[in-house]
């Protein structure tokens, strides 16, 4: 076990240096340049952007970029500036990554007591009226694409009914955060639902089922130890890379309900070119998903103590 | 399969019902009483404004795009300011004098402090100008000091000099509230240019920690600056000791940071912010009804053009005559009202309304639409090479339907065919318009910096402009500027640009498209809510109701 965790640990450096590279060279093709586009129109003084790109380093080769940039962050911890405001990339990351986390957050728990909850509902009664109805439920989110899906929840709780502010607001409270994670967390609960559902009603028939039942087990203990801990194996997988794609993919959700979190900073730092705060940003939620990675692999043993790990 | 056919009636129900509130809650909220009169005003109420994150530190020559100058606006006070006419206003100068446009002498008012307490002197200026004009610093404005002699030596044009001093010769103290400026040459409109936020004086602790003053920034303007929570809001105060004309009315401004303006939109109609600077697109057709009279529809000095690419083998030796077909050929006024939905006002030269020097109709019929003219000019200046031509535009802008709009008038009315050039973004926009890659035209945007016309000839059209992004070159017309620029008296000046606004027609060194309008609105809690000639709410004027 220790071993196994030693051994995830340091595949995570390749990792780590490989996306933060695709993703340094990316920023880096993409035509346009970061401190032109602070001039706009108006037009640049040739002088001023070339004074500005040597405080910034971005007259050096690119590899030597990354490397300055690496060493920073394992070195130092420092992220870098931003390149228009100057601001350190830890404090915009530090604004914008405990909102997200708590939308994340609370669309990660809605996911899991709805989905599991819909999911083993469905289950335990496959092929009836309740099977159909969350069948029917989760077909229809699954085809209603996020921003449809948040303008129907903004038009008719915030416009039609007034129960909730349309917007959150910069302090980002937490009833004012459960709209949208609702929203963001919907998709993911349909698809938790579903993997609930299929794996259980596989479950049922199974053969140490039929030996629990058999043995005159109370039902609850049937259901929750013997069904539910072998079934949730694939719904954890999922969940565990879920929480990391909540993360970066609010950007769709962060825009609709104005959050200012990292969804919306990963969209500006690609409009404007901000290349360091874009890898410092990719950086902190590949290591979310490495850990989460990790993990739900470890969990595994937990939920299914023929799993070894070698 | 009964199961699957009862759903597919659940989804149709859902999603009609859906459909009908969206349309009822727009209009629902229009319906409340306009009352855009004179309700009983709290002096020191606080209102808040739409805007997006600032780009840079709020440092007054640093900052260009639209989010933080109104910011910096609030806070800094510059000399001399001008009214809705476009007439120059003292602010914190006594007066600025000259006698030669060359030699200019500034005398400031006594009594002026920054908001730190520390005095407004004739120092503060100077030596903000010599901080921000120098390379060292980097500041992104930094080119509108280079009309005072000795710019060059503190901010020397090859990029790998060094500067030779540390101050520009050309400015001088001559006691604490007067200071002198002498120019390169003659510029009898350069008082104009001192109302721009670059020309902000600093206080003494700017220089201990500029970047931090940047976060914090102690100016001498209307508004104290509280506090800058990154992406949620800034908050400012009134300054209550302040000296100006232009005192504010209300107790204070929160800019709110808003991602997209639709949900700035939707946070009007609620009640949770009471100005905005624009409606989005989506709104437009809406607002009018939703608003009623704080519904705002006013032009503003700004204009919209086609801009040539000189560079190209197209226009390269291109009769000028095909352009002014081209021209001819785009039906503005039909584009204005269908597919901007009357955000834009057809235009009629190159200098924008609300500009000292504004004439209207100027470049003739040129800008009016005539199919058949156009295909005979066209033709006499011998065809459009290649017979096609690209319209380039970033796709992030909301450009895309008005420019295929101009493409299919322009085909319809000529033959010419003519297709959109879509750049992913404003950046790559820029990129192809500095390196010389635009096919045939490129998407230009101009708001004014100061209201005379000079602004929107000499910084567009003269050789080597920075906003020269055509990279437009006539000598006749340099030296016509240069003539302009060294007129003896500020009049002399306009009207020599008047002339040379005249004579564009011979050259189109862009085509004008339209003039753009503030399309924006307020909430019940305000009133007396008016727009700048750069299109800003001028927010020392904002009421707040009681």
């Amino acid at each position: 076990m220790g071993r196994y965790v030693a051994r995830r640990l340091l595949q995570m450096i390749p990792v780590f240096i490989g996306t933060t590279l695709l993703i340094f060279l990316m920023v880096y093709t993409l035509p346009g340049d970061p401190v032109r586009g602070l001039f706009g129109d108006k037009g640049a003084d040739p002088a001023t952007l070339a004074a500005m790109r040597h405080q910034l380093g971005l007259d050096q080769p690119i590899l030597q970029q990354y490397w300055n940039y690496m060493t920073g962050i394992v070195l130092h911890f420092d992220f870098g500036n931003q390149i228009a405001s100057g601001r350190p990339v830890t404090d915009v990351l530090g604004d914008a990554f405990p909102v997200t986390l708590r939308l994340a957050g609370m669309a990660f728990l809605i996911e899991i007591v709805l989905g599991i909850g819909l999911g083993m509902v469905a289950g335990l009664r496959a092929g009836r009226l309740a099977d159909n109805a969350v069948l029917v439920v989760t077909l229809l989110i699954i085809s209603i694409p996020v921003f449809v899906l948040g303008f129907i929840v903004k038009s008719v709780f915030a416009f039609q009914l007034g129960w909730i502010e349309p917007n959150v607001s910069g302090e980002a409270k937490w009833d004012e955060l459960i709209a949208p994670a609702i929203v963001l967390g919907s998709l993911s609960l349909a698809y938790v639902a579903r993997l609930t559902r299929t794996t259980m009603a596989e479950n049922l028939r199974s053969d140490y089922m039929r030996t629990a039942v058999a043995k005159g087990l109370p039902k609850r203990r049937i259901v929750g130890v013997h069904l539910m801990r072998n079934s949730l194996i694939p719904v954890v997988t999922f969940l565990g890379t879920d929480l990391g794609a909540l993360m970066g993919g609010a950007v769709v959700t962060e825009g609709l309900f104005n959050v200012k979190g990292i969804g919306g900073t990963i969209y500006e730092s690609i409009v404007r070119r901000e290349g360091t705060t874009l890898v410092g940003l990719v950086t902190v939620l590949v290591l979310v998903y490495l850990f989460m990675s990790l993990l739900v692999d470890l969990l595994y043993a937990v939920l299914d103590p023929r799993i070894r790990y070698a | 399969m009964r199961g699957a056919k009862s759903a597919k009636w659940v989804a149709g129900a859902a999603l009609i019902a859906l459909a009908a509130t969206a349309c009822g809650g727009g209009s629902d909220s229009g319906k409340g009483k306009d009352d855009s009169g004179t309700g009983a005003v709290n002096a020191n109420g606080i209102f808040s404004v739409e805007v997006g994150e600032p780009q840079n530190p709020l440092q007054p020559a640093n900052t260009m795009e639209s989010n933080g100058s109104i910011v910096t606006d609030a806070i800094f006070s510059q000399l001399v300011d001008y009214d809705p006419a476009g007439k120059l206003v003292m602010v914190n100068a006594e007066s600025v004098d000259t006698k030669d446009s060359k030699l200019w002498t500034v005398k400031l008012k006594k009594d002026w402090k920054f908001h730190d307490g520390t005095p407004v002197t004739a120092e503060s200026y100077v030596k903000a100008w010599n901080w921000a004009a120098n390379i060292k610093n980097a500041q992104t404005n930094a080119s509108w000091f280079a009309d005072i002699k000795g710019f060059a030596d503190v901010h020397p044009e090859d990029e790998k000099a060094k500067p030779k001093a540390d101050a520009m010769s050309g400015l001088k103290v001559v006691d604490d509230y007067t200071f002198t400026i002498e120019l390169n040459n003659p510029l009898p409109y350069f008082s104009y240019k001192l109302g721009y936020t670059v020309f902000s004086p600093l206080p003494e602790s700017f220089y201990a920690d500029p970047k931090a003053a940047g976060e914090k920034p102690v100016g001498n303007g209307a508004y104290k600056f509280v506090s800058w929570d990154h992406k949620k809001q800034i908050k400012v105060v009134r300054y209550d000791d302040y000296k100006g004309p232009d005192k504010a009315k209300n107790g204070g401004v929160i800019f709110k940071n808003y991602t997209t303006l639709e949900t700035a939109y939707e946070d009007l109609k609620s009640g949770n912010v009471d100005v905005l600077r624009q409606i989005a697109p989506k709104d437009l057709p809406v607002y009018r009804s939703d608003l009623g009279d704080r519904a705002v529809d006013k032009p503003y000095s700004a204009i919209q053009t086609l801009g040539v690419a000189m560079y190209t083998k197209q226009w390269k030796n291109t009769d000028p005559k095909v352009l002014q077909g081209l021209s001819m050929a785009i039906d503005r006024d039909t584009i204005t009202k269908t597919v901007l939905q009357g955000t834009r006002e057809p235009a009629t030269g190159w200098v924008a309304k609300g500009v000292l020097g504004y004439q209207p109709n100027v470049a003739g019929d040129v800008t009016t639409y005539n199919p058949t003219k156009a295909k005979a000019l066209i033709k006499e200046g011998g065809g459009v090479p290649g017979n096609k031509i690209y319209i380039q535009f970033n796709a992030d802008g909301g450009h895309k339907e008005w420019v295929e709009a101009v493409c299919n008038s322009i085909t319809q009315a000529t033959g010419v065919a003519c297709a959109g050039d879509s750049k992913a973004d404003f950046q790559a926009d820029l990129n192809a318009r500095d390196a010389k890659q635009v096919k045939s035209f490129y998407r230009g945007g101009w708001v004014l910096d100061y209201p005379v016309n000079a602004n929107f000839i000499s910084d567009l059209f003269r050789t080597g402009a920075a906003g020269n992004n055509g990279f437009f070159s006539n000598k006749d017309l340099d030296k016509k500027i240069a003539a302009a620029d060294s007129a003896a008296t500020l009049d002399e000046s306009v009207k020599g640009y008047q002339e040379i606004e005249k004579e564009l027609v011979n050259f189109m060194p862009t085509i004008p498209l339209w003039y753009y309008k503030v399309n924006a609105g307020y909430s019940e809690k305000v009133q007396n809510v008016q727009y700048a000639q750069d299109g800003d709410p001028i927010l020392t004027q904002v009421q707040v109701k009681k």
